[in-house]
């Protein structure tokens, strides 16, 4: 690890001024910034700890939750008004890392957990997202994990997480702390980005820019999945993963948010697919058409070619457990 | 302010480099958490940690000050061996035994965690408390890897605790 200058800081107005330097990143549980440290793919100057910052509460607000930033996402998995609420968010958080990493792991450095793959952890191979101008090893080289959609000809790595994944499909907010107090909201939605011609930037965070919570909507209901299908049955990332929330009422299909995991640059979230299902009732064909929509316009670079039905198969599996039929 | 490891004070080391678990295994004298990857693939080097089981390789030291940390030796010894320690010994939970300190104190913060009501992935309705049987043990254990795959054995071990315990 190469060396760098520990800071810690008790506010957040303090962090993100340090945080806005040159060379600083923060750290919160550190399961990814050091992994990626170790490796030298990440090699900070310094590092703000965040951990005294008093914000890992999980509080009911008007319409909905307010979920610090530092809580840890077993705090998220295990909280009861989640389990009833909000299951695919508990469920999603719990598919993912094993029980020691999500004791250590943070909501904010969930979100902020780098998009990557063996290209860019690998400092010995090319990966522009690491070393910008250095090329893409995974365009022709092993890429069964990587990106069938969203993806540039710059690079084509996954977005692997599985949290944010049910909080896009729950349409929840992240609240960003910049210099000067400046806060603003935007949509986990839209929080992570898609490469283009920069994929050195996972996200929309702007330098010393922090997420300081998630705010949940108000309860949904409905039936809440999350399936994620991964290479063996635990502790592995997602090869492609699905967040639903389905509702049916007097057979027809009322409410249908869905997102996608581990098959793009971000949280894959298609509105046309809602269009499609709301209003219609549950039905094979219907839900082929929808599999048929999101995959339109997917493109595998080889290894990776089977995610295309992969996704295809789990949304129609997804779907038919989510409605009954 | 120091760190608090198995009810003993030590003093932070002054690199921030230093992982909490090189320093508890060279700055404390305390060998019994081990280093397998180094990357919090598998779980060798699982203490408890404030309460709760965490990978000591994927952490600073400098960043648990005024913390509270438990090794295997805080956990057992030889003379006096824990209930899960025993139940390894009985059962042949092990063979090299190297996976064996990260799979015990991971294993004791699990059965808290049972207690406590936490769900895992493993569990088939949330919302409830969740019961105990064998997919949840193994689901649960996910995150510590045995090489000489003593698996069997120690899910019979928690297994044996657990129902004792109940
Ligand atoms: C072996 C292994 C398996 C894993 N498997 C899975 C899996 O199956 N599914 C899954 O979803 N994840 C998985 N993970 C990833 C894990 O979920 C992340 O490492 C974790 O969520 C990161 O949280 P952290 O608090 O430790 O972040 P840190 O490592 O502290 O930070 C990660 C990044 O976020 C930034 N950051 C931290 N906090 C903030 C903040 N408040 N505002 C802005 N930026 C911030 C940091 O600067 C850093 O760049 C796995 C990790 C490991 C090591
Ligand atoms: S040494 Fe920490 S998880 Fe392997
Ligand atoms: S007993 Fe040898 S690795 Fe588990």
């Amino acid at each position: 690890m190469k060396n760098f200058e520990y800071a810690g800081a008790d506010t957040v107005e303090r962090a993100t001024m340090l945080c806005a330097e040159n060379g600083t990143k923060a750290i919160a549980g550190g399961t990814n910034l050091i992994d990626l440290m170790k490796l030298q793919v990440e090699t900070p100057a310094r590092l703000v700890d965040l951990n005294s910052i008093d914000d890992r509460r999980i509080e009911e607000e008007e319409g909905g939750l307010r979920i610090g930033a530092l809580a840890s996402n077993t705090a998220v998995a295990v909280d009861q008004r989640i389990r009833s609420d909000y299951p695919v968010l508990a469920k999603a958080i719990l598919a993912g890392a094993t029980q020691q990493l999500r004791n250590k792991a943070s909501v904010g450095g969930n979100l902020g957990q780098r998009t990557r793959c063996f290209y860019f952890t690998n400092i010995d191979q090319p990966c522009n997202k690491r070393d910008p101008g250095s090329g893409c090893g995974a365009l022709t080289g092993v890429a069964r994990i990587h990106a069938i959609l969203g993806a540039s000809r710059h690079c084509i790595a996954t977005y692997p997480g599985d949290m944010a994944v049910a909080m896009a499909a729950l349409d929840a907010q992240v609240e960003l702390s910049g210099l000067a107090n400046k806060s603003r909201m935007v949509a986990v939605r839209d929080f992570h980005r898609c490469p283009g011609y920069t994929p050195e930037l996972d996200n929309i965070l702007e330098p010393g820019e922090l997420v300081v919570a998630v705010h949940l909507p108000a309860p949904v209901g409905g039936t809440q999945l999350y399936r994620k299908v991964r290479e063996r049955s635990s502790y592995a990332f997602a090869l492609c993963s699905v967040a639903a929330i389905v509702d049916v009422k007097r057979g027809k299909i009322a409410r249908a948010d869905l997102a996608f995991g581990s098959i793009a640059p971000k949280p894959w979230v298609d509105q046309r697919l809602t269009q499609l299902l709301v209003g219609e009732k549950p039905n094979m064909a219907l839900f082929e058409k929808a599999a048929d929509i999101l995959v339109d316009g997917a493109r595998g670079v080889g290894d990776n070619d089977y995610k295309i039905p992969l996704v295809r198969r789990t949304l129609i599996a997804t779907l038919c457990e989510a409605t009954e039929i | 302010m120091p760190i608090v490891i198995n009810s003993l004070e030590y003093q932070l080391p002054a690199d921030p480099r230093v992982s909490l678990l090189d320093f508890i295994r060279d700055h404390t004298g305390l060998p019994g958490t081990k280093k397998g990857c180094d990357h919090g693939q598998c779980g060798a080097c699982t203490v408890i940690l404030d309460g709760v089981r965490i990978n000591s390789c994927l952490t600073l030291a400098v960043m648990h000050d005024n913390c509270d940390v438990i090794t295997i030796e805080g956990i057992g010894s030889a003379e006096q061996p824990s209930a899960l320690q025993q139940a390894f010994v009985k059962h042949d939970g092990f063979q090299c035994g190297y996976c064996t300190p990260g799979q015990i104190c991971s294993a004791t913060a699990m059965l808290a965690e049972i207690a406590e009501g936490w769900p895992s992935d493993a569990t088939q309705d949330i919302g409830t408390r969740p019961s105990l049987s064998d997919e949840e043990i193994r689901e649960r254990m996910s995150g510590n890897l045995c090489r000489c795959g003593a698996y069997p054995n120690i899910v019979a071990a928690i297994r044996e605790v657990a129902d004792a315990g109940q």
